[in-house]
């Protein structure tokens, strides 16, 4: 066996090694990272209280009505303001993806900056949790932490949960779309209905599909169901993984 | 080439095994840490967002 032969099983053996790493090792290590991230930062949040001056009712839509929340619920949810690009701002729990699933939302969608370290992004210029409008935000399906690999498991009711230093945004999930990677109208204030006034608190999730390609996205979305503000604690539902992050 | 190598080594078979052995980890160590995630900037699956 030549020189060249020997080069060219080990070019082989380094490809295999690689999409090793990437699809397997690295995905680990970063949604460890990514997890721990997330825990960190809503530690830092249960010793710092609610914001001191927090921003009050949705303002960027005046057209607003009321809190559509359940029956009772008379409380409107605080709104924060977008922060700065890269910069963490929110925790996304997913009951169904593991009962302590949590990672963190930063603003922006920039590939290196946020969706490969941080994990979850924030479109610019989509409304905040809470707000009316569409709280739209993206991760991987594949590799880097993989924040949305089980976006396609979600089922109608299931809870999502953004978590911010104000409390706990509590949506229901709905319903799935298929899109071309062009079909920026699901980010819209109202999905797919461009020029119309928002009235309903919307989550929108997008991630890349199938699996091992990017040619379509995934889009999930969720209404907005009610909040928790951080001084009454934790809805029931995420209470424990909220309370084991102190451990 | 690995023959070479194997050539060069010094020492017993087992001496030239624990070399190999170091070498081998040391190569995976510099591939990970380093050589991959270069790489990675240039063949991942990337977009995962809606754009114009």
């Amino acid at each position: 066996m030549g020189v060249l032969g020997e080069l060219l099983i080990t070019a082989g053996v380094l490809v295999l090694l690689f999409l090793g790493w990437q699809l397997w090792l690295n995905d680990i290590i970063q949604g460890n990272i990514q997890t721990q991230d997330a825990e960190t930062l809503t530690q830092e949040w249960a010793a710092a209280g609610p914001t001191t001056s927090p921003t009050t009712a949705p303002t960027t839509v005046p057209s607003a009505t009321p809190s559509n929340g359940p029956a009772g619920q008379t409380t409107k949810p605080v709104v924060g303001v977008a922060p700065g690009n890269a910069t963490k701002f929110a925790v996304l729990m997913v009951p169904r993806w593991g009962p302590h699933w949590q990672r963190t939302i930063a603003e922006g969608i920039g590939v290196t900056d946020v969706l490969n370290k941080i994990g979850l992004g924030h479109y610019p210029g989509t409304q905040m949790p809470g707000e009316v409008g569409n709280f739209a935000i993206a991760s991987h399906r594949l590799a880097y932490g993989a924040g949305f690999k089980n976006l396609h498991k979600l089922e109608v009711g299931d809870h999502i949960y953004v978590e911010t230093q104000d409390g706990w945004y509590d949506y229901i999930y709905r319903s799935t779309e298929y899109v071309l990677p062009t079909g920026i109208g699901v980010i819209d204030p109202v999905p797919q209905l461009p020029n119309v006034s928002p009235k309903d608190r919307i989550i929108t999730l997008t991630t890349c599909n199938p699996f091992y390609s990017t040619d379509e996205r995934l889009i999930a979305y969720g209404v907005y169901n009610t909040w928790y503000p951080r001084a009454g604690g934790p809805p029931a539902a995420i209470a424990a993984a909220v309370a084991a992050r102190n451990n | 080439m690995y023959g070479a190598l194997w050539r060069i080594l010094p020492g017993p078979i087992w001496v030239r095994i624990v070399i190999l052995l170091v070498l081998l980890a040391a190569v995976l160590f510099a591939l990970v840490e380093w050589v991959f995630p270069w790489v990675d900037q240039f063949v991942a699956p990337r977009d995962v967002t809606v754009t114009k």
